[in-house]
């Protein structure tokens, strides 16, 4: 297959970039992404000296990376920080992952307008706006890959946390409508719905009952997470389009 | 902006829709986009090119109105200019 014989080189001339990269799962992808090779963006809002210290291993391993401050709910971040992160990589965006996320947990009768519209501006209109900037390049560069960090909510219930299970669920549609919209582009757009992971996020989340429920009888890591989609965004992963890989000990299963 | 030719817009027009499938050669102002097989997704495309290079905004409606390339090709200078 002529395909195969001429396998283009990877990472192609782009950068990859992470949105809410500088901690918990976010800076794993980062750091996985620069050892195969990707100049990487790391996008941040609140945390400049986390997202700083995930530069500085990149660059002491070896790779490339700059931070980029931005709110994913902003609307006019998208273009600045896609902007940026060219400009200072030098490449454009061809690999995306939209990793931001927020929870602001309630149970739906008291779940507020606030906490609602915060939770699907950041976790789905953020993802969304991210994409349709990523995609003008990826198109046009007939290669791109775009990853979404959905959550073992979208498939699962998970009481007090209706905000969230919506805007996750909406991602996991979402990206599976567009990667059929552009598949013939050689753009691949995919899920990772991780479960319970070890993180700042969900600290106060993982106690005994919570493990008992969990097959694997344990929090996940973010390395587990991280290897996913660092699959997802290789070379190998170029036929696997619209798909919602879980990473979650069985949970989901 | 200095003023955009016609025929520039022409060639920018059929080189975009050429990488889409069809053969330059079977491109001509009178064909339609049904013809030469090209798509929404390939318009959608055309429109970001036309946009970046001429700072010409091509919406949806707009765009469902083209049936043939020369029709592209007429709007896109008109804008242009």
């Amino acid at each position: 297959m002529s395909e195969l014989g001429s396998a283009p080189a990877w990472p192609p001339a782009g950068c990859a970039l992470v949105t809410g990269g500088s901690r918990g799962i976010g800076a794993a992808i980062a750091r996985a992404l620069a050892q195969e090779g990707w100049p990487v963006a790391v996008n941040y809002n609140g945390s400049a000296q986390a997202a700083a210290e995930v530069v500085s291993a990149i660059e002491a391993a070896g790779g490339r990376a700059v931070a980029l401050q931005g709110d994913v709910a902003d609307p006019q971040v998208p273009e600045l920080v896609f902007a940026q992160a060219e400009e200072r990589l030098g490449v454009p965006v061809l690999a995306l992952v939209n990793n931001a996320g927020i929870t602001r947990d309630n149970l739906a009768p008291s779940l507020t307008d606030e906490e609602w519209d915060a939770v699907i501006a950041t976790n789905l209109t953020g993802a969304f706006r991210f994409t349709r900037r990523a995609l003008k390049g990826m198109m046009r560069a007939r290669v791109g890959r775009i990853v979404n960090i959905a959550s073992v909510s979208a498939l699962r219930a998970n009481p007090g946390q209706a905000n969230y299970a919506a805007a996750k669920a909406g991602l996991v549609q979402f990206t599976r409508t567009v990667a059929v919209e552009v598949a013939r582009r050689g753009v691949t757009v995919n899920a990772v719905a991780p479960g319970f992971i070890a993180t700042d996020m969900t600290s106060e989340l993982i106690g005994p009952d919570l493990l008992a429920a969990i097959p694997a009888r344990r929090a996940g890591n973010v390395e587990e997470v991280a290897a996913c989609v660092r699959f997802l965004v290789s070379r190998q992963a170029s036929y696997v389009t619209g798909a919602v890989l879980t990473v979650d000990g069985g949970l989901g299963a | 902006m200095s003023a955009v030719t016609k025929e520039q817009v022409q060639e920018r027009v059929v080189e975009a829709l050429a990488s889409f499938g069809p053969d330059a050669a079977d491109i001509a102002p009178e064909s339609t986009f049904e013809e030469l097989d090209i798509d929404s997704l390939d318009l959608v495309e055309l429109a970001q090119i036309v946009e970046d290079e001429y700072g010409v905004v091509l919406k949806g409606e707009d765009m469902k109105e083209l049936k043939t390339v020369g029709e592209a090709v007429d709007l896109i200078t008109e804008r242009a200019n």
